[in-house]
């Protein structure tokens, strides 16, 4: 059991800077995320985009703006829980029990929800038949690559992941790679790596395609992949791959109660708590009128959650408001020596 | 001002007056159609606002940018019409367009 005052959901740039502003005003707090890194939407979508709207900073990329928020938490040694959704809240007497997925459990005062659009979850296939398959011989990402050595691989996807498992596959397996167009996201040196494969003949690559069907008894036998123009190729795979990045899930969030409309949870203005006492919304996940899904109003919002998260986690003391220029208890915080 | 018609996966039809400037995106979430989740918020980076183009369009719709292609590889059933409405920006050239929104942005 992990005691803290509060457990924030997201480690975006919202969630990180919330972080900030609880270690300023003296409380504690542990960040989970489902992505294997922290960022959020800066990280996934856009790591090398440049961002040209956080106050103070005329220019910098999703990565670097992560990179100097971590830098900016770093006095406060906050613990992370990546790879973790979370899934189960339950009240106990003035505090929040709190389950995520791996069974990570939380002892909290109060929670923040900075969580984005959702949380990141692997695009799947239309085809429904593909479920009964999932995590026996279809997967999403590779955990064990031995499984394949010496089988038939089908691989869909134009991306970096769908380019590069290709390749390395095709040193062991018989590798299909399934693409919808001739063209392709992934790099450059890939693509012509895949196409120089195909032409020596160790891998085989079908371009506009997609998945069609899937057979098998308990394993995957046969897809079929239908052609653009409508010709149907039967391929033989014992393993199917599909890589169409990831998408932003709301998940059981949803199932806590809390006041969600489009996919937004409702707040109030003062101090960004939700319908439920305790749990407070910021970010892009948070909707109030005049909302802008902008970063710098994500840090605005964890500075006030923040904020409104202390009468919970000390419920016994007064809140002063303090410059962080001037204020002794904040430098100490911040582990500045003088 | 262009009158866009949004067909949902429920087989309604919707017609709308869609302000030029706004996106065929924001036309559909602003007058609560369903079936567009536009995650990213028009910044070209989900594929949840993605539309089937009404064949005779097609050509007279703005090319797409590099990007635009590249997110259409992880938008659910990408077919030849495939477009992501937060890229189709609105004019009186648009007037008349008509899109399917596929059952699902997933």
């Amino acid at each position: 059991m992990n005691k803290t005052d509060v457990l924030i959901i997201g480690a975006g740039p919202t969630g990180l800077f919330c972080a900030h502003q609880l270690g300023i005003i003296g409380l504690s707090c542990e960040i989970v995320d489902n992505l294997d890194k922290a960022g959020g939407q800066c990280i996934e979508l856009y790591p090398d985009k440049p961002i040209y709207d956080i106050p103070a900073i005329p220019e910098c990329t999703g990565e670097e703006l992560t990179n100097n928020l971590l830098k900016q938490i770093k006095p406060f040694n906050v613990k992370f829980h990546l790879n973790e959704r979370v899934e189960q809240l339950k009240k106990t007497e003035s505090r929040w029990h709190v389950k995520t997925s791996g069974v990570v459990e939380f002892d909290v005062a109060a929670i923040v929800i900075a969580g984005g659009v959702g949380s990141f979850e692997p695009r799947k296939f239309p085809v429904k038949e593909c479920e009964k398959f999932e995590g026996n011989s279809l997967f999403y990402s590779i955990k064990d690559k031995s499984i394949f050595k010496d089988k038939t691989i089908s691989i869909f996807g134009g991306g970096d992941s769908a380019l590069d498992w290709a390749i390395e596959l095709s040193n062991t397996s018989k590798v299909n790679l399934i693409h919808r167009r001739d063209g392709f996201s992934g790099a450059e040196s890939s693509v012509q790596k895949v196409k120089e494969l195909n032409d020596q003949g160790k891998l085989n690559l079908y371009t506009k395609y997609q998945m069609d069907s899937i057979s098998g008894d308990k394993k995957i036998n046969n897809i079929k992949i239908k052609h653009d123009e409508g010709e149907i190729k039967e391929i033989k795979s014992d393993y199917v791959l599909g890589f169409f990045g990831l998408i932003m899930q709301l998940g059981p969030i949803l199932d806590w109660g809390l006041n969600i409309d489009k996919k937004t949870v409702q707040v109030n203005t003062e101090n960004f708590e939700t319908n439920i006492d305790g749990i407070f919304a910021i970010g892009d996940i948070c909707s109030y009128p005049g909302k802008l899904k902008l970063i710098l109003s994500g840090f605005h919002e964890g500075a006030l959650a923040a904020r409104g998260c202390f009468k919970y986690a000390k419920p016994d003391e007064k809140l002063r408001f303090e410059f962080t220029t001037t204020s002794k208890a904040a430098q100490e915080r911040l582990g500045i020596k003088k | 001002m262009a009158k866009i018609t949004y067909n949902t996966h429920d087989n309604k039809t919707h017609t709308i007056d869609v302000q030029n400037g706004l996106t065929v995106m924001e036309g559909a979430v602003q007058n609560d159609i369903p079936g567009i989740d536009a995650d990213c918020g028009g910044g070209m980076a989900c594929a949840t606002c993605h539309v089937y183009v009404k064949e005779e369009w097609l050509d007279k719709l703005p090319a797409k940018e590099d990007g635009e292609e590249d997110m259409l590889d992880m938008a659910f059933e990408p077919k030849n019409n495939s477009r992501l409405s937060c890229q189709l920006i609105v004019s009186d050239e648009l007037d008349g367009l008509e899109v399917n929104i596929p059952s699902t942005q997933n």
